[in-house]
């Protein structure tokens, strides 16, 4: 947590005027029992109406400006503490947003949402309670240590031993129970893990006639977590009555030794309230301080998770050239191995294609297709060889240029909540209706479409089905000019008649693009100009098809599994 | 199928049934709870009179107060020793109840029909067993006895300061609950805040949900700074209401204590107008300054809990909902032993999901042991539909299914449903290893014979080239496998032990033409000599079928086999042509 207290420096002195008016509050706040101590010695002992009524007076105006810096307090921690939320969750998100997809993949999406989500407020409500708190239950304990030894230094001494075996009691408590805490955490984990497989499985679960099994496992499962909930339970409940009775031992102590030093003239009767007072007080402050600290481990797990995020640097950095048009892309002997992983995902391949052409990249699941993709969108850098295009690395050009050229379609068709158009305006958002009419007629979109530019889209496109999903990407990547367009097995939730309708479609649009069409069936890249074959990560093949069919083994074997049939019943 | 909602009254009878066999827990831990109360009262009054003890210089009654300081430590001890008891208490009964609850729920889910758990949310479900078995037992168990407590508390409280000062404890009583309108009177104003707070933070989850979730597609075109900056502008405001909900809501705690503050003067003033008067003691005034301090506290636990309380009860009643759901219907175990070298029967069936939509009707067919059955049909026609019959994962409507001339439903549902082997589409695999996913459902089973089925599933390459081979875990979100490596364990998985029947749901288009050539060697080798339904994608399996349904919007609407249904020249053959239509 303490790396990311970087997000206060722009306030400061919200930062520090908050704890300072929190001390201030706490420094009233100790004031109060020794006005009382003189109200009884001197207002009682003298039968001194007027000076009780004012000591009175001056206990709630302490109150009162206790109660005022208070406020000062929370307003201050409240702004610093927001701002400190809102600062990291912009900083958080430029930092993924620079991320390459080997960093994205790393960690994982969901794991990326909770941390830029629930992690941020989560570290945001810890900052407050630091803010308001932290600095208070100490600073009352020893003010109230302070105050004893100003009334009597002997007797403060007990404050001092009361102090120490209260800190070490609630020191031991708590060391003994945070592992506790997140052994029981797994333990409930583990039991919404079997709870969702139920659920998911719950075919074959049933099929396999195994709910005794899995009954079995669960029963299992969540006996652990009672025996851990029983566990830290015993250990919390000792929290309270322990430090009770030590503060009240002490008390005991302070009652008799107090009677000395009361019946030797040193404290009056007052002082000795005034000091039980003090005990009270140091209890309560070290027990909110307890609390205090479950909460900030909390919120400091949810820091730690953030840092990771921040510990990781993004592999790409931008060029400083702009390309205006993308006359040739060319691989030398590129070769790319994810983050850790122990093999290659594309080992030495080589190809080059020229504008206007249309290319097809085939072969298995795992031969590297997805990412050959991403490494022509510079997705991704290369671990060695180039990726060219117009003869120069592609690493020497900018970004924002690439971008404005290369229209792709992923895997996963992603939209974004809002409505069709603004969906469909990513590439150019000046592009006019009539152009985003021929883009969604081209994607086969305006089936369902029509003209209602207007149409909501809920979170993620969930409105839509899959298949309409994937028409409506499409769309998107055809408003507005690009020299290369890239499908990325884009097309696997249409029907047949469907997919064959949009590569034509796609086929006679306009002006010289270049095509790439990565796909699982082979009809799909049939007509290119160049199919690329992959197998394990390394180029098996390139050609057209019926010279593939000749001369690559691997592309054969795939076509005879799609279109033996075919040829034959033809 | 929703059973009539419970009533009120029945919800807490039956939370009441629930925490019943711990009734001695229960009531050991309300009478320690009034020991203890008693005990902590008790305290203030004691140092009380030990500070009477000790007016002034050479005026310390030291026997008194040794006595008083002696009894002091022993009620302190005894409270102790009572609070933590009774801590230990209601957290046995909490813990036993949540055990039970959890293990009931998970059981009848185990129990419900797919059909329930197909049209309800999954996520849903889950909170229930977790979320709201917590809530329930936080708020009714915790919240019991705190209210016990607490109540107990004020009560006791309010009798020991009249029995000191009737005057100072009429001002206590009549001026400390001042602090819980306060805090009620911040909460109502603060309530607005927070539901645009919380409104706008829906928001943000929403953005954030679809900035990273489709990360890769933003940077592909350039998108991050238009993002980044919606980010920015929602969390700006975020921040704005966020400061003020968070100011206006940490008012509450300054402000009761304020509260407090002014009745301890109001008692500490007339405490001492009344010992000027000689009306009270200096040691009673002491007491009462205790009280004073620690009355409010009661209180707002109680107001907290009557919170709680509300919520608990709506979750009790979620729980309810799902404990109260009907089980699907099964035959006596081992009365009739389905034999899955028989006959398999549709006679007359209807069935549809829902009743506007008709889905099958009036279908019969009869499929003679060893014959292959194939499905086709577009995506989304509902030929997943007769295997949710043949398994009874839905039940007929009407007509009857059989084997053997048995209808399905006179048989024990689990001997039922292990004549049959599946391999779905969905490829589900738990979180273990994968020789335990391959020996799921069976006990006792052997290395060797794992390694053997997953040698004839064409698995056991792929498996040993894993880092720890057939002892890799798979993870939660089977997310270390690919598509068609989870699929090679699914049929693994049946090939261990092949039961009469089978149902093959192919593979889909996640799976590459490569791997899909190996499962189709391992289909075919699964298939001979046995009864299979298979939902077929691919032309081979059609071919070979002995006979072929062809689906279309959830009817049945042409059957033979392949060549007889290309001749009939129909919906197949439009079908099938379009299947292979390359331009």
């Amino acid at each position: 947590m303490i790396k990311l207290l970087r997000y206060l420096k722009n306030h400061r002195t919200e930062s520090i005027l908050g704890p300072l008016f929190k001390l201030l509050e706490a420094c009233f706040e100790l004031t109060v029992p020794v006005i009382m101590a003189n109200m009884i010695d001197i207002g009682i002992k003298n039968k001194d109406t007027g000076y009780v009524l004012v000591s009175g007076g001056i206990v709630v105006l302490m109150g009162l400006l206790g109660f005022a810096s208070s406020l000062t307090a929370q307003f201050f921690a409240a702004k610093a503490s927001m701002a400190f939320g809102t600062e990291l969750r912009n900083d958080l998100y430029r930092h993924i947003a620079s991320f390459s997809s080997a960093e994205l993949d790393r960690f994982g999406t969901a794991s990326l949402i909770t941390r830029l989500g629930s992690d941020v407020i989560q570290t945001q409500a810890g900052i407050n309670l630091v803010l308001r708190l932290l600095l208070r239950s100490p600073f009352i304990i020893l003010g109230a240590v302070a105050a004893s030894v100003m009334i009597n230094a002997r007797l403060a001494l007990i404050f001092i031993v009361a102090v120490i075996l209260l800190s070490a009691t609630v020191w031991i408590i708590m060391n003994k129970l945070l592992p506790l805490y997140s052994k029981t955490r797994k333990n409930l984990d583990r039991i919404t893990v079997k709870t969702r497989e139920n659920l998911t499985g719950a075919r074959v679960v049933r099929s396999f006639a195994a709910q005794n099994d899995e009954r079995s496992e669960f029963d299992s499962a969540s006996e652990n977590l009672y025996f851990s909930q029983i566990i830290s339970g015993k250990i919390s409940a000792l929290l309270n009555p322990l430090s009770y009775s030590v503060i009240n031992l002490a008390a005991a102590v302070l009652m008799w030794f107090g009677a000395f030093s009361v019946n030797g003239g040193d404290i009056t009767q007052g002082q000795i309230i005034a000091l039980l007072n003090y005990m009270t007080q140091i209890l309560i402050a070290l027990l909110a301080l307890a609390n205090l600290i479950v909460m900030i481990t909390k919120s400091s797990s949810s820091a730690a998770r953030i840092n990771e995020v921040f510990a990781v640097m993004p592999s790409l950095s931008d060029g400083n050239e702009d390309i205006k048009t993308v006359e040739t892309i060319e691989f030398r002997n590129v070769s790319y191995k994810y983050p850790g992983a122990s093999g290659y995902a594309v080992k030495d391949v080589s190809f080059s294609v020229k504008k206007g052409m249309t290319v097809g990249i085939v072969g298995s699941t795992g031969s590297g297709k997805s990412t050959v993709a991403s490494l022509i969108l510079r997705e991704t850098d290369p671990t060695e060889g180039t990726v060219e295009i117009n003869g120069r690395s592609i690493k020497d050009y900018t970004f924002s240029s690439i971008r404005s050229l290369f229209a792709a379609v992923p895997q996963k068709a992603s939209l974004f909540s809002g409505t069709v158009r603004e969906n469909l305006l990513w590439r150019d958002k000046n592009a006019a209706d009539e152009e985003l009419f021929n883009a969604l007629d081209t994607a086969r979109a305006s089936e369902f479409i029509g003209k209602d530019l207007d149409r909501p889209v809920a979170k993620a496109g969930t409105n839509f089905s899959g298949g309409q999903r994937q028409r409506l990407t499409i769309a998107r990547a055809l408003v507005g000019h690009s020299d290369v367009l890239l499908l990325d097995d884009s097309a696997s939730a249409l029907d047949y008649a469907t997919d064959a309708a949009l590569r034509r479609a796609i086929a006679a649009l306009p002006g010289k693009k270049t095509v790439f069409i990565i796909s699982q069936r082979i009809f799909a890249v049939k007509k290119a100009d160049l199919i690329i074959v992959l197998d394990n990560g390394r180029l098996a093949g390139a050609g057209t098809h019926e010279e593939l069919l000749v001369t690559c083994p691997v592309y054969a074997e795939i076509c005879a599994s799609q279109t033996s049939e075919v040829r034959n019943e033809k | 199928m929703k059973n009539k909602k419970a009533q009120p009254n029945d919800t807490l009878k039956r939370i009441v049934l629930l925490v019943s066999p711990y009734r001695i827990h229960l009531i050991c831990s309300l009478v320690l709870a009034s020991f203890y109360v008693a005990l902590s009262l008790l305290a203030p009054i004691i140092s009380g009179r030990a500070v009477d003890a000790m007016t002034g210089k050479d005026a310390v009654d030291f026997e008194a107060v040794f006595t008083l300081a002696i009894i002091y430590v022993a009620t302190v001890m005894g409270a102790s020793v009572c609070q933590w008891l009774m801590t230990h208490l209601t957290n046995i009964i909490t813990y036993k109840t949540v055990l039970k609850l959890r293990r009931d729920l998970f059981y009848k889910i185990t129990d419900l029909p797919v059909g329930y758990i197909d049209s309800h949310p999954h996520g849903d479900i889950l909170s229930r067993v977790i979320n709201d078995v917590e809530q329930l037992s936080d708020g009714l168990l915790m919240g019991f006895s705190q209210l016990f407590t607490g109540l107990l508390t004020i009560v006791a409280t309010i009798g020991f300061m009249f029995s000191i000062n009737i005057p100072i404890a009429l001002v206590v009583v009549v001026f400390t609950p001042l602090s819980l309108f306060v805090a009620s009177f911040i909460a109502k104003n603060t309530y607005s805040m927070f539901k645009k707070q919380s409104e706008i933070r829906g928001e943000m989850t929403t953005l954030i949900e679809e900035a990273v979730g489709g990360a890769k597609t933003v940077n592909v075109f350039g998108r991050s700074d238009e993002i980044g900056e919606k980010i920015a502008c929602t969390g700006e405001e975020l921040r704005k209401c966020g400061v003020r909900a968070l100011f206006f809501s940490s008012i509450t705690n300054p402000a009761t204590r304020f509260v407090n503050n002014a009745v301890y003067a109001a008692v500490g003033i007339l405490g001492a107008v009344l010992a000027i008067e000689g009306k009270i003691s200096v040691g009673g005034l002491s007491s009462f300054l205790m009280y004073a301090n620690q009355y409010t506290k009661p209180f707002n636990e109680i107001s907290g809990v009557i919170a709680e309380f509300v919520g608990a009860k709506a979750s009790a009643e979620r729980i309810f909902d799902i404990l109260d759901e009907k089980t699907v219907e099964s035959g006596l175990s081992g009365e009739i032993i389905p034999d899955g070298e028989r006959e398999i029967s549709f006679s007359s069936v209807s069935f549809s999901y829902s009743p506007e939509k008709p889905l099958i009707e009036n279908f019969s067919l009869s499929v003679p042991y060893g014959k292959m059955v194939a499905i086709v049909g577009p995506t989304g026609c509902g030929k997943t539909t007769l295997i949710n019959l043949l398994l009874r994962f839905y039940d007929v409507n009407s007509g009857d299914i059989s084997l053997g001339n048995v209808s399905l439903k006179e048989f024990d549902i689990n001997s039922l449903r292990r004549n049959f082997g599946m391999v779905l589409q969905d490829t589900w695999l738990k979180n273990g290893t994968v020789a335990e996913n391959i020996a799921y459902g069976r006990k006792n089973v052997s290395r060797q014979q794992i390694v053997a089925a997953a040698v004839r599933a064409h698995a056991d390459s792929f498996i040993s080239s894993l880092e720890n081979g057939y002892d890799t875990v798979i993870n939660e979100d089977g997310d270390n496998l690919s598509a068609g490596q989870k699929q090679m364990l699914c049929i693994s998985r049946v090939m261990l032990e092949l039961p009469p029947m089978l149902i093959l749901d192919e593979a889909t288009s996640s799976i590459d033409t490569m791997t899909e050539l190996r499962i189709r060697k391992a289909f075919d080798e699964m298939t001979v000599g046995r009864t299979s339904f298979v939902v077929a994608h691919r032309l081979s399996t059609i071919t070979k079928a002995d006979l072929v349904l062809v689906m279309k919007n959830g009817k049945i609407v042409e059957k033979g086999t392949h060549s007889e249904l290309l001749r009939a020249g129909g919906f197949y053959k439009t079908l099938y042509e379009s299947q292979f239509e390359t331009e």
